[in-house]
Parts: C-alpha cells; structure tokens; sequence
C-alpha cells in the first residue's frame, strides 16, 4: 500500500515537473497517469506494487469531488443570474458529446468486425 | 459557558468537517443503494446535506475549503491513479486506439461549438461563455484552460462539477436508448464527456469501460485544451 502509494506520488510529482516545462498546457495529474501508464506498459515497475492503491484511490473517486462541488454555494448569486443560459448550455453539449462520441467508437468497431467476418468467410470458402 | 464556545469552534475544525463530509457522503451511498434512483448521487445528496449546514452554522466556503483540502488534494493521485487502471485493460484498447482519438476529437470540438454557441444564442456574457468551454474536462486541466482564455477559474470548476454530475446521471440512459453495445464506446462517451465524474459511473458499469472512461478524461482534456483558442478564434 505504502509502495503503491509512493509511485503514485512519485509520478504525480514528474508530471507536475513536466507540466511546468510545458506551461501548464498538460496538468501534472494527466502527464503522471501516461507516465504511470508508460512505466508500467514498459515493465520498469511491477503491477502489483501500484495495484492495491491504484484500486483504492479511483474506487472511491467521487468522494473527493465533495469539497469543489460544495464550492457551487460561493457563486450562486452569478449562477443564479443566468441560470438558463448555463443549464441549456451544458445539456445540449454534454448530450451531443456524449452521443458524437459513442457513435462514432461503436460504428469503428462495427466496421472492423465485418471486415473480420468478411474475411473469415473468405478464407473458409478457399 | 467557555466550554459550549470551544465545541462551537470545532464545528469549524478539520476533524469535524472531515467527519461532516464522509458521513453525508457514506449517506448517500446508502440511499443510492436503497432506493436506486439515478438522481440521488452520492455526491449530489452530501452537497444538499453540507451546503444548508455551513449556512446554518455560519460557516463561510473558503473556511470549509481550507480545512478539507486533504480530500481536494486526492483529486490529482486518483487521477494518476487511473494509469494503472488503463494498464490493467491494455489488451482492450490495442487495435482502437486510432478510432478512439477521431470519437474523442470529435466530441470535444462538438461540445465546445455547441456549449459556447448555445450560451452565445442565450445571451451568456463573453466571460461566462469561456468559463463554459472546458466544462466537459477534469478539474485541473479546467482551471488553467479557463486562465488562459478569459474565464473565471472558480465558475469553470463549477460547471465542471455540475457537468459531471448531469453526464453522470443521463450518460448510461443516452447509451441505452441508442442501444450501444461496445463497452469501450460506452467508457469513452462517458469520460469525454463528464471526466472524473461519470469515470465513477463508468466503473459501476464494468472495469473495462471505467478504464476506458479514464483514458478519454486524458484524451479530452488535452484536445479541449488545444481546440477551444482555436474554436473561439475561427469558428464563433
């Protein structure tokens, strides 16, 4: 646990110094979960050392939400103000995201399994 | 008389905010389980229990914010944290990970056209259509794309948190009612959309897809941050 959390610390802490290379363009939290990632993908940790806290930590994610969505209070007077524009804003484009991005992955993948079968068909009839 | 004022200011203290959070947290989770309807988040029940306390006990955000913050500061290792997750799952992604740049880019530039255009048509002043812009990526990348383009960090925190919530809740019925069958379009859809937040719904529905759902958080975050200059200097 001790060790899973260190190397999670440890990368948070390279992509924070890669972060500020790049001007903050990346968060430090992105660029230390693709290094974490890289590092373990090229084998120079071992998986079992992060698994127990790496399950932990994201198993209990939204708990650390709690603190800035209680932070909504301190601008409800300029929510409030507009409140239509924001609520119609973020519907009509978190449901398009949602559905431009699902569609377009499934009907890759659709595609990518008709050739397959397509193929297979082929070589069976040869 | 000094002791009634000494456990007055602990309500103030770390210990007992700390405890105020994880109970009404804890709460939530219990009535999710119990009655199983999709609005009572966890997340969104304890920001109903906490918001009335901290006015009833006149207890002012930045206060509750300071005390808190070791909770705050488990946003960026939870973040980290999911690159292990996404190992995990590697042989999944082999093969898609090019689909799943073009699904992601795609999503990323719709929903910036559409938030900033929608709150533009509305009437949405310029520095709430910029704090709008990066409401669909996690929190840290959301407050220096809202820095570097005119908007007010804290708002865009906001928004990100009220997206989350809202992708959270309606994402699982919108890939229903298109009948999506893949997992990973599922876990992609939901994370581009509504980052860490919808990750959690994600992972409710399967590893596979709260993995998923983690890399696009990445994948979203990155593209949004390099689309919404060009968006708001070409296209609105």
């Amino acid at each position: 646990m001790i060790k899973g959390l260190f190397f999670i610390l440890l990368f948070y802490f390279l992509g924070e110094v890669c972060s500020i290379g790049i001007d903050g363009f990346i968060p430090g939290s992105v660029i230390g979960m693709i290094l974490l990632f890289l590092s373990l993908f090229f084998k120079l940790i071992a998986p079992e050392s992060v698994k127990d806290a790496a399950t932990v930590i994201t198993k209990n994610m939204a708990v650390f939400f709690v603190p800035p969505a209680v932070g909504l209070m301190a601008y409800a007077e300029l929510i409030s103000q507009s409140i239509w524009a924001i609520s119609l804003a973020i519907i009509v484009s978190t449901v398009l995201t949602i559905i431009v991005v699902a569609v377009i992955q499934e009907s890759f993948e659709k595609r990518k399994e008709r050739t397959k079968t397509k193929n297979k068909w082929k070589s069976s009839k040869k | 008389m000094e002791k009634f004022e000494k456990i007055t200011a602990l309500l103030s203290g770390e210990v007992f905010l700390l405890c105020l959070v994880l109970g009404s947290f804890l709460l939530g989770v219990y009535l999710y389980k119990r009655l199983k309807f999709p609005l009572l988040q966890p997340l969104l029940i304890s920001v109903v229990i906490i918001i009335p306390f901290l006015k009833i006990a006149d207890i002012e955000y930045n206060t509750f914010y300071q005390q808190t913050k070791i909770l705050n500061f488990m946003l960026g290792p939870s973040v980290v944290a999911l690159g292990y997750i996404l190992y995990e799952q590697i042989e999944y992604i082999k093969g898609n990970v090019m689909s799943m740049l073009i699904a992601v880019f795609a999503g990323s530039l719709v929903g910036i056209v559409t938030v900033i255009g929608t709150a533009k048509l509305m009437g949405a002043d310029k520095i709430l259509q910029m704090s709008l812009a990066p409401k669909s990526v996690t929190t840290p990348i959301a407050i220096s794309i809202a820095q570097n383009t005119g908007g007010v960090p804290e708002l865009a925190v906001a928004f990100v948190v009220i997206c989350g919530i809202f992708g959270g809740l309606v994402g699982p019925l919108i890939l229903r009612y298109l009948g999506i069958q893949s997992k990973i379009a599922k876990g992609l859809a939901i994370g581009s959309a509504s980052h860490a937040l919808g990750t959690t719904r994600a992972l409710e529905m399967g590893a596979l897809e709260g993995a998923i759902s983690g890399l696009a958080i990445g994948i979203m975050g990155v593209m949004t941050a390099i689309l919404i200059p060009f968006v708001e200097r070409f296209i609105l």
